[in-house]
């Protein structure tokens, strides 16, 4: 471990500690906001809000992170890319906290994005392998494409609000649940959050998320950044939960994926990924606890959410402690280590205790409270409870294969030469464990601290916090739990049938991780067909169809919106005029028909020369010298180029009518649109400007020359600096050689 | 006049837009320079026509007296015409260094960058 | 081409060009002329005499490589809209010197609009004549 190692130990334990300090301030009920103007035309600003929830969040992200810092500067020592590392965890706690704190949606979604793209390096940190990339590139599109719809959703939020800001939102009752936005609006941001926050049916990025070194598992993808989902359907819960439509989204979803990953991590025999099925009931439970808004579900929402951070942080560093020490993480090769590694051994012990929901530990107060809040749902609390009742007795279980039978089972024999780990990998597993203890025996330490604040944020006045009790009496949660805990000890009895049985049906079973290749390999060839269909890499379609929409909008919008072609009688105009328009024309056509290089340019030639007379009949002696002077130029180097060229071969014009409808539709559009333009008026203001300032302001009597070099040098300015990057390029295109470009 | 200038552009136009769908690069770039000038030419019309009378402001005099021609439109062709120079010379180059690598003009046959799929 | 009286006929014209657009430059603000113009003026005289002696004699007659004029006037102009920020002006907004003014002349107008043409000036001729030098160089 070097020095070095521990600078982002000390950024993230000073940022606890600052956090820490205003546990007084908001605690007692007051919040906290700051703001600096970011974009003020777009309402964005960096706004700092600060109430019990966001505290939470902070102290658990600032914390546990502090903590598994520690732990990374031991566990990746000497490895290759250990700054990159603490690089990106650094970054990544600090966008996280950016997310807790902002007020402004718009800005939250920055950070939101943040997480993903920082989530997506630690992911795929081991980029050697295949999986690794996979599952990270796996991960970003998942969160990705949600944070996308959050965006929308954000939108919808803040037109139909006024306001990008959360805390003015929630301020205003009913201002998104009476809108009819409403709809789009919950589902974009549910959108943002089930995918943050793996809800099914978009969880199966979590578990490949386990790719990660094992710090990055207990800290991002299980303490902090997928809860991310948890903390918007927090955070936006006073401006949207209470319909119906919120309550059985969120219940049915989090039943869901409470049930379905309880069951599936006790298929799991690599501890690593049976703790990450856990974490995703754990966010199924919280789900399923945010579509309530009674006192009950929401302190059992706010408690769980730190009891669960703090235990499965310490069960993941144990994991990786295992996974250091002994090389494996394979739930049917460890057994018996608590002799070798006793320290270890106690810190899991008592997390798993607070996982199975043990008395006195805070998982016990958590999974009462979770019974409790289930009797209270406001729909079918049976269903809800029954689910409850399941994935509890699947935790006793799971704690008990995670965290038991490695350290004390005598079903097999322990490896030998196992040492203890050194004591920065200790102290995270240690302390959090220790505080879930500490916070079961103590729980109004808690309470007044950080839940009541937190319920106060999330449901504000309308419901005080339900008391945090060890012992609350004879009620239906308790035999609830005790019906857990039998429920739950003959799982883990029978644990190697059920795995059996349900390795069986999954592998038989339709997989979302092969239907996310399918559609990703659907995807890759969808888009490969649309580009094969509109880019065909033929110059002449890309023209035509270029040409044909100019000549399909601008002829509708004539039809639709004209008044018909102005009144054209025979014009009178001098001999001049009909001369140069006769040799335009006939330079045109030259051009148009011949097959000959030389004449084609002398066309161009006399077109040319028509537009210079056209210029000096009309009072535009600049303009024609100019004009005469490119001319010359064009001519000369057409000249010196084409003639290097092959000969022009015939197109014939009936293998051409297509080109020939085209071309002439798009003329008389042309010719009928300036018809109109210069039938009506026009507005010589800006003329004007020029004419009296001219003199007056800029000293010059050649009122375009003034336009040019002073009214608008800063046009002129980019017009030369066009002219050269022109010169530059050619010269590039002329010095490279032709002989390399050839396969 | 304006009347008339109005259909020439729009024979310019189709002229140029029927040259530029050609197979041929050469015609392509001879299109090119026609649909400039008839741009040109627009910005110009659209600006209103009036002989004999240049933006100039007299000596000892303030402002022009009377109407002169539109200055504004004046002051936009003429940088367009150089910029449109610069593009022409461009467009000129990249066909004359694209006929040196790939010995053809045939806009079909220019396939390096998105060849053809092979089935 | 190697006649005489073309070469003879185009080192003269270069000459007259070259003054000319001196000329067209200067008188601009106040009579058809100015930057562009002139720029282009020299620029055709010096592609004439390119034809007619080659590219070779043309850039040694221009003595600096045109690429590099065409930068140096970019630079200038740039300059001239900065200059500006001197007197405390918005950038781009013309500065004016009148040497020698009385009641009735405005005596010898110096002014960062002439600077700023100045580099229309050299940019057009700079670009024009890479390009041209350079093509006549690859056929």
């Amino acid at each position: 471990m070097t020095p070095a190692g521990l600078i982002p130990v000390a950024i993230a334990g000073g940022l606890f500690i600052w956090f820490a300090q205003m546990i007084p301030v908001i605690g007692s009920g007051n919040t906290l906001r700051y703001v600096w103007e970011w974009v003020p035309s777009l309402g964005v600003n960096v706004s700092i809000y600060i109430d019990g929830l966001s505290l939470t969040f902070a102290l658990l992200i600032t914390g546990i992170g502090a903590l598994v810092m520690l732990y990374s500067a031991r566990y990746l020592a000497g490895h290759v890319h250990q700054a990159r590392f603490s690089l990106y965890l650094t970054s990544f706690m600090l966008a996280m906290i950016g997310l807790v704190l902002s007020d402004n949606m718009l800005a939250l979604f920055v950070f939101w994005e943040l997480t993903t793209i920082t989530s997506y390096l630690l992911i795929g940190f081991s980029h050697d392998t295949a999986k690794a990339r996979r599952s990270a590139l796996q991960a970003l599109l998942m969160t990705g494409i949600g944070g996308l719809a959050l965006l929308a959703g954000i939108i919808l939020i803040g037109t139909t609000a006024g306001t990008f800001e959360m805390s003015e939102i929630n301020a205003m009752p009913g201002v998104l649940t009476g809108s009819v936005m409403y709809l789009p609006i919950v589902l974009l941001v549910l959108a943002g959050a089930f995918t943050k926050s793996a809800q099914m049916p978009f969880h199966f990025w979590l578990p490949n998320a386990m790719a990660a070194p094992t710090p990055v598992s207990a800290y991002l993808h299980s303490a902090t950044m997928v809860k991310a989902g948890v903390y918007l359907m927090a955070r936006t819960h006073p401006s949207l939960a209470g319909t119906d439509f919120w309550l059985w989204t969120l219940t049915i979803a989090g039943a869901i994926t409470m049930v379905f990953a309880s069951v599936m991590a006790l298929r799991q025999t690599d501890l690593k990924l049976a703790l990450a099925y856990t974490t995703l009931m754990a966010l199924g439970a919280l789900t399923l606890l945010l579509g309530n808004e009674s006192g009950y579900t929401i302190t059992a929402a706010a408690t769980f959410l730190i009891v669960h951070s703090l235990y499965k942080a310490a069960l993941f560093l144990v994991v990786g402690i295992l996974d250091a020490q002994t090389g494996t993480r394979d739930a049917n090769s460890l057994f018996g280590l608590a002799r070798a590694m006793p320290i270890t051994a106690t810190a899991a012990a008592i997390a798993a205790f607070s996982m199975a929901g043990f008395p006195p530990f805070l998982g016990f107060i958590g999974k009462e409270l979770k019974y409790a809040g289930a009797i209270a749902v406001a729909s079918e609390p049976i269903f809800v409870a029954g689910a409850v009742l399941i994935s509890s007795a699947l935790m006793v279980a799971i704690a008990g294969i995670v965290s038991f039978r490695p350290f004390w089972s005598r079903s097999g024999k322990p490896i030998a030469g196992v040492k203890e780990a050194p004591w920065p990998m200790l102290v995270g597993p240690v302390v959090l464990a220790i505080l879930g203890a500490f916070f079961g025996i103590f729980p109004e330490t808690l309470a007044i601290t950080l839940v009541n604040p937190t319920v106060a944020a999330i449901i504000g006045g309308a419901e005080p916090a339900k008391e945090l009790k060890l012992w609350a009496g004879v009620n239906l949660p308790l035999f609830l739990s005790i019906a857990t805990f039998v429920l739950g000890f003959s799982i883990y009895y029978y644990k190697q049938k059920l795995r059996t049985i349900l390795i069986d049906l999954t592998t038989r079973g339709p997989s979302f991780d092969n239907g996310w290749d399918k559609l990703m390999a659907g995807v890759a060839a969808g888009s490969k067909a649309l580009t094969r269909t509109i880019q065909t890499g033929v110059l002449y379609h890309y023209m035509l169809v270029t040409f044909a929409t100019a000549l399909a909008v601008l002829a509708a919008t004539l039809w639709f919106r004209s008044t018909g072609i102005p009144a054209m009688g025979f014009p009178q105009v001098a001999l001049w005029d009909w001369l140069v328009f006769l040799l335009v024309l006939m330079g045109a056509a030259l051009t148009l028909v011949t097959n000959s290089r030389i004449t084609a340019i002398a066309g161009l030639g006399v077109v040319g020369i028509g537009m210079a007379m056209i210029f000096i009949l009309y009072s535009a002696p600049d303009v024609a010298i100019t004009q005469l002077l490119v001319e010359t130029l064009v001519v000369v180097l057409f000249a010196a180029a084409a003639l290097k060229l092959p000969h022009l071969t015939a197109e014939p014009l009936r293998k051409r009518w297509v080109d020939a409808v085209v071309a002439v539709g798009l003329g008389v559009v042309t010719t009928v649109i300036l018809l109109k333009v210069t039938a009506g008026p026009i507005d010589r203001e800006l003329t004007t400007f020029f004419e009296t300032a001219s003199w007056p302001q800029a000293f010059g009597q050649n009122i375009v020359n003034v336009i040019l070099v002073d009214f608008r040098a800063l046009d002129t300015f980019g017009e030369i600096a066009v002219v050269l990057i022109a010169a530059i390029s050619i010269f590039a295109l002329l010095k490279s050689k032709p002989e390399e470009e050839k396969q | 006049m304006e009347q008339v200038l109005s259909v020439l552009i729009g024979i310019l136009v189709a002229s140029a837009v029927y040259l530029m769908l050609a197979r041929n690069l050469l015609r392509f770039l001879f299109g090119l320079i026609l649909l400039s000038n008839a741009a040109n030419l627009t910005i110009f019309v659209a600006g209103r026509l009036t002989p004999g009378a240049p933006p100039l402001v007299p000596d000892g005099l303030d402002a022009p007296v009377g109407a002169v021609a539109n200055a504004l439109p004046q002051a936009l062709v003429l940088t367009a015409i150089v910029i449109g120079f610069g593009l022409f010379a461009f467009a000129l180059i990249l066909a004359f260094r694209a006929y040196q690598s790939l010995g053809t003009l045939n806009t079909d046959e220019m396939r390096v960058a998105e060849p053809e799929e092979i089935k | 081409m190697n006649s005489v009286i073309l070469i003879a006929g185009a080192r003269l014209q270069a000459v007259l060009l070259l003054v000319f657009s001196g000329y067209m430059l200067l008188r601009g603000h106040n009579a058809p002329g100015g930057g562009f113009i002139g720029g282009l003026i020299a620029a055709t005289g010096f592609v004439v005499y390119a034809i007619a002696c080659g590219t070779q004699d043309a850039r040694k007659a221009l003595r600096f490589d045109p690429g590099s004029i065409a930068g140096a006037g970019l630079g200038i102009a740039l300059l001239a809209g900065v200059m500006a920020a001197l007197w405390g002006d918005a950038l781009f907004t013309g500065q004016w010197l009148f040497i020698g003014a009385t009641e009735d002349s405005k005596g010898i107008p110096l002014s960062t609009v002439l600077i700023f043409d100045i580099g229309v000036y050299l940019v057009v001729l700079g670009a024009i004549l890479s390009i041209a030098f350079s093509l006549e160089e690859a056929v």
